[in-house]
């Protein structure tokens, strides 16, 4: 039976499982959206802007494992989409963005609403089609989801001309995968894997380094197992929060810019360090030539290409993550380790003496104080995604992360609008937990419209914003490195949040005491609606620790009484 | 133990690389684009289809770090597209140069000089000659610099590399 191009689109989107997409229509991909008014296989959710649709199948994404699907326009439909291209892209989440294309008669003319799209994503995509007749369409379909979710994750991006999607054609999805050159290796090499763990159980002072790989592989169980059989410890990156457990003894914190003293420390000192899907950014590392200068580095990842990039490992292993910590854990019992617990205790020390801490006050909350009371009321019923700023750094820093998928944030491209969103496909994805979006009052603004679709469908996403009336991270540079000179940061015109968002039609509270704030969540849980938490916060706090740029990680700023 | 940063960093070395690619629209944008977007340095570029195959062979000729170079294959490798990069060592390398001489010149060595580079002349109007030469990429370097020298060329046209291991 011969199906059009756009039926064949709702049918990939079936087959493959997937029960929601986000999306926006046009014209260019009308044909797309009469189809999906026909169907019951899956939801659709009309977001207000492009950026959202994009940023919600991520975090759609992030909290599930599962691929996200979003569909958009062409021309400016696909343009604010690129935004969220890229963020997902940056974090390797896995995802397939379908676009409308002006007919393929029309494409070169600059036709009403064309563009480039491919042209344009690029460098944001894992990779991309422009798909040039109906007989390459199911195939590309499918292409599409398996390039997404295998290897290294990313977003793909198809694009699709509106005659494409009105032609007839035959349907053949079961078809096997056949790419010859597209082949990711899955499975460890054995023998590196081997000589890895000789020189693991040598070392005096090994360091296990997780990163968001930890996290899309999902071997945050297998990960954990190793630390205990080895008695190695721990630092996990931004992307990596809740691998470990915010409990577990082995794990010294969050490493990096606004990394624990700890975490840094122990990259600085370690004579080993067993890289696990992280990539060496340089928020982690700070001064590359001075980071982990006599350290043996073990490296596993998916991605060859990211083995060597920043710094040559001695024992690169390519591989699933999951795959070859699983052989880690097998091999492990094959060796005798040294004693790690001396090593263990000294990382300890500086966890005691330098602990992740702030000044608490009782006349102006804290906004620290506000990210670990959530987390004391909340704590694994919560998933929480952020914007970008301070408040991000706080929410890594104070809250108590259990889980992997539990944190979901624009690590790589460090988005701004990409909180409210990205909380909406959580709110989609994951039911049964709380929704709660730490954002700041500058990056709230960034996509408010949203509001809008968390009323329109029902998702009972918790915003607390904490407002410092400033765009707070830039403020605090220029507080540190410019002088105070505080340049088009201020942001003390703002408008009623309250009000705002009872105008939407959810529910605001406006907090500047902790009884209120305890009062205001409780509240905001129970209304199973969109919320607003404005809490004023003490304008000039900093985050700290810092290295500053270009510093060693072990040049910290540190938190002065 | 000390990491290989250091000698990894250091030397400078020209490579040919050879790419070997599904043969579909845009792939050649997205190498090129590879190379733009993480400030690789292109020397030269040739791209033919391979005959009775639908891959098409792309030669890059480049110029980095052993880490740049590494970091070049791996990220052509990852390109959905690609099926083979291959970094040559011990290849034989040719380049053809078109160049047209004005015919009021002093023409009588010409014919002998081209020959010298494995080169003749190609053709003659009432205006000019064209000559070619077809031989390693440096040899062509220098006979371009002799004829720009002593012949004032009107045009020169490059083909860029094609290599092939020994
Ligand atoms: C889209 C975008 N534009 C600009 C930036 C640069 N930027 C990083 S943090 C920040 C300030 C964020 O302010 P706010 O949302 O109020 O959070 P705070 O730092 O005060 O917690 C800015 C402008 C960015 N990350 N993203």
């Amino acid at each position: 039976m011969k199906i059009n191009g756009a039926r064949m689109v709702i049918e990939a989107i079936r087959h493959e499982g997937v029960d929601v997409v986000f999306g926006y229509p046009g014209g260019a991909i009308m044909n797309v959206y009469d189809e999906i008014y026909k169907q019951n296989h899956f939801q659709h959710i009309l977001t207000r802007h492009e950026q959202a649709a994009i940023h919600a199948a991520d975090g759609y994404s992030r909290a599930t494992g599962k691929v996200g699907v979003a569909i958009v326009t062409s021309g400016p439909g696909f343009t604010n989409a690129v935004t969220g291209l890229a963020t997902a892209y940056m974090d390797s989440i896995p995802m397939v963005v379908i676009s409308g294309q002006v007919p393929t008669s029309i494409i070169g003319t600059d036709g009403f609403q064309e563009i480039d799209a491919v042209g344009i994503s690029r460098p944001c995509t894992k990779h991309n089609y422009l798909v040039q007749n109906i007989e390459e369409l199911p195939r590309i379909l499918k292409e599409a989801f398996y390039v997404a979710r295998s290897g290294r994750p990313g977003p793909v991006h198809v694009d699709i001309p509106k005659d494409v999607t009105a032609t007839m054609g035959d349907f053949d999805y079961e078809k096997e995968i056949n790419m010859p050159t597209y082949k990711p290796t899955t499975k460890g090499n054995k023998r590196q894997i081997k000589k890895a763990l000789e020189a693991i159980a040598q070392a005096k002072k090994p360091l296990i380094y997780v990163g968001g790989g930890a996290v899309l592989s999902n071997a945050f169980v297998d990960i954990r197992e190793f630390a205990k059989k080895t008695n190695i410890p721990v630092v996990e990156t931004l992307m990596a929060r809740g691998v470990m457990g915010a409990d577990n003894p082995l794990l010294m914190g969050m490493l990096g810019m606004h990394g624990e003293y700890s975490a840094n420390m122990a990259m600085y000192e370690t004579d080993l360090i067993i890289s696990l899907g992280a990539r060496f950014d340089d928020r982690v590392t700070g001064r590359l030539d001075q980071f982990a200068k006599s350290a043996t580095i073990v490296h596993v990842d998916v991605d060859p290409a990211s083995i060597g990039k920043i710094v040559v490992p001695h024992y690169p292993i390519v591989g699933d993550l999951k795959l070859v910590m699983e052989d880690l854990n097998e091999m492990v019992h094959d060796f005798e380790f040294n004693d790690y617990a001396s090593w263990v205790s000294r990382l300890k020390e500086y966890q005691k003496e330098q602990p992740l801490r702030f000044v608490d006050s009782d006349e102006v909350i804290k906004p620290q104080w506000v990210v670990k009371r959530t987390g004391e009321l909340l704590g694994y019923k919560a998933i929480v995604t952020t914007d970008v700023g301070q408040h991000q750094m706080w929410t890594a820093q104070f809250y108590p992360f259990d889980f992997a998928r539990q944190f979901v944030t624009s690590g790589g491209l460090g988005t701004m609008g990409f909180g409210l969103p990205a909380a909406m496909g959580v709110a989609r994805g994951k039911e049964d937990k709380v929704s709660i979006n730490f954002t700041g009052d500058g990056s709230i603004l960034m996509n408010i419209q949203e509001l809008m679709t968390c009323v329109e469908y029902k998702l009972p996403v918790i915003n607390i914003i904490l407002n410092n009336n400033y765009l707070g991270m830039v403020r605090q540079w220029q507080t540190m490195f410019y002088d105070d000179r505080l340049a088009e940061t201020d942001l003390s015109t703002q408008p009623d949040f309250v009000k705002l968002i009872e105008a939407f039609g959810g529910v605001g509270y406006r907090v500047s005491t902790k009884e209120q704030f305890d009062e205001a969540l409780h509240k905001a849980v129970e209304a199973k609606k969109v919320a607003f938490i404005e809490v004023i916060v003490d304008r000039r706090e900093n985050v700290l620790p810092m290295v500053p740029n270009g510093h060693a990680l072990n040049e910290m700023h540190l938190l002065k009484d | 133990m000390n990491n290989f940063n250091h000698y990894y960093d250091s030397i400078e070395t020209r490579r040919v690389i050879s790419v070997i690619v599904i043969n579909e629209d845009s792939v050649l944008s997205r190498i090129v684009g590879l190379f733009s977007a993480r400030g690789y340095n292109i020397d030269s570029l040739t791209v033919a289809p391979i005959p009775d195959s639908e891959y098409s062979r792309i030669t890059i000729v480049t110029v980095g770090s052993k880490r740049v170079i590494d970091q070049i294959v791996k990220q052509l490798n990852k390109l959905i597209p690609v099926l083979k990069v291959n970094e040559h060592s011990n290849v034989i390398e040719k380049d053809t140069v078109l160049i047209k001489i004005p015919i009021d010149q002093n023409l009588s060595d010409v014919a002998a000089l081209a020959a010298a580079y494995r080169g003749s002349i190609q053709n003659v109007t009432e205006d000019a000659i064209v000559v070619s030469a077809t031989d390693e990429p440096s040899r062509i370097m220098n006979f371009i610099k002799v004829i720009q020298k002593r012949f004032h060329p009107l045009e020169i046209v490059r083909s860029g590399v094609v290599a092939m291991e020994r």
